[in-house]
């Protein structure tokens, strides 16, 4: 899977962090998303679609 | 618009049982799910009532945040412009002037800065607690835990000093009262604004690490913005909170078995405090939004001006969202999403706080008093019916 996040739209709700913690953070000075893996393991897949379809500005991007 | 009928003239307002939105939302939801109606104002709208139409509404900029706000009864000409947002009031604003306001702010209310905030408020809610561990009589849960609990941590959060928080509880309690003399409510949002200015000169003096010395350090907003957006963070943290932590433990107390599930397994907790947001939806009429233009919702046409109601209560019962009994309470349902914080920009801005704030009250809460039970029957529970946030006015517990 390949994951793309865009700032711009991101209004640093938090949800992709508490969906897949191991994949999203938000930046210390204005909470907008931060990737930490663009490429997961498989394991993560479900939880990655999942923050995806949480997020409220639609700034996540997953293409399988 | 439809081709059909509505079924319902007016927004539905009228529960059958305390803890579930009123029964006409079903058949809405099923025969005629985006409705021309009558809104509790008297104003004409269209209400919203399906779970997917919702996220559409709530996230589509077409719908713009300028609007009505909810006024039961107001003698306001129906034909009324709607009106511009206030200084600092960003839920009224859209992209981008809401973008700026929502990205000084969005730091402060990150995951980890909240979870980094949790064991103050845990301490606060154990402070709380103490307190009420010596009444002898029954207690209301409200006054003595839901209220002080939410305003304290704003206190902490706006970095009001120790010696003002009497005074800034006391003010902030009335000012949301909405059921008590007009005149007085209006004196006390004077005062409440007043309080504010105070406060941010002084952070401006000598500033701390809260989010408004923050604020004032960014130099990005005028005093009168700062005042307006300190006001908001207080309204919108406040009643919110307070009510779903009164109001979900009346629930909790009402479902035994679920208490039962999440004592013998903490772990559930997480989701217990997403399943109340969904179960409870104490936003009771809904988001509004205005149409921007004529436009194309799903099928129906709405007119440029419209108002649009996204009826949170409504689609947070939706079976299409949530297969498995939509209708009753179950702590260890999987989490699926729900839009009882929203949903699109203006999605709560202070979700992980309340987060922590309802998990640190009611997981204490019920530690501290395992026989907690209600003091007066379950019909003479004052509930806040026609109020914006639903819940309780009182909750007369025991132990």
């Amino acid at each position: 899977m390949k994951i793309t996040v865009e700032e711009d739209r991101c209004v640093g709700a938090g949800q992709c962090v508490l969906a897949a913690a191991e994949v999203f953070d938000q930046r210390e000075e204005d909470g907008i998303v931060v990737l930490l893996d663009a490429d997961p393991s498989d394991e993560l897949a479900a939880r990655v679609r999942d923050a995806a379809i949480r997020c409220p500005a639609m700034a996540i991007t997953v293409a399988e | 618009m439809t081709g059909t009928e509505p079924i319902s003239g007016t927004q539905p307002l009228a529960r059958s049982c305390p803890f579930d939105p009123p029964p006409e939302y079903r058949t809405l939801r099923e025969q005629d799910p985006i409705a021309e109606v009558t809104l509790p104002d008297g104003l004409p709208g269209v209400l919203v009532t399906r779970y997917a139409d919702i996220r559409t509404v709530l996230a589509d900029p077409r719908f713009s945040s300028q609007r009505r706000t909810v006024r039961i009864g107001a003698a306001e000409p129906l034909d009324a412009p709607v009106p511009p947002p206030a200084p600092g009031m960003f839920i009224m604003m859209d992209a981008p002037e809401h973008t700026r306001f929502r990205r000084l702010l969005t730091g402060q209310f990150t995951v980890r800065r909240m979870q980094q905030l949790a064991p103050a408020v845990e301490r606060i809610v154990a402070a709380q607690l103490d307190a009420m561990a010596v009444a002898t009589g029954p207690v209301d849960l409200v006054e003595a835990f839901a209220l002080p609990i939410p305003s304290l941590v704003i206190c902490e959060l706006l970095g009001v000093p120790y010696a003002d928080r009497e005074e800034f509880q006391r003010g902030s309690a009335m000012m949301l009262k909405v059921d008590g003399d007009p005149e007085e409510s209006r004196r006390a949002q004077l005062e409440m604004r007043e309080f504010m200015h105070r406060l941010v000169l002084a952070k401006r003096a000598e500033p701390g690490d809260d989010i408004l010395s923050g604020l004032v350090r960014s130099g990005e907003l005028s005093d009168e913005e700062l005042v307006g957006v300190g006001v908001l963070l207080l309204v919108a943290g406040h009643e919110t909170t307070a009510n779903m932590i009164a109001l979900g433990t009346m629930c909790l107390l009402r479902n035994p078995e679920q208490v039962a599930a999440l004592r013998a397994d903490p772990s559930l907790l997480d989701g217990a405090v997403e399943e109340l947001l969904r179960y409870l939806s104490v936003i009771q009429f809904g988001i509004r939004r205005t149409a921007r233009e004529d436009l194309e919702l799903n099928g129906h046409r709405i007119k440029a001006g419209t108002t649009v109601v996204a009826a949170i209560p409504s689609g947070n019962r939706d079976a299409e969202q949530f297969p498995d009994g939509a209708d009753e309470l179950n702590v260890e349902r999987p989490y699926s999403p729900h839009v009882a914080f929203g949903h699109g920009i203006h999605q709560c801005l202070g979700q992980q706080l309340a987060r922590v704030e309802m998990k640190a009250a009611l997981s204490a809460l019920f530690d501290r008093f395992p026989t907690l039970r209600l003091a007066v029957p379950v019909e003479e529970v004052p509930m806040r019916d026609g109020m914006v946030v639903y819940g309780v006015h009182e909750l007369p517990v025991t132990w």
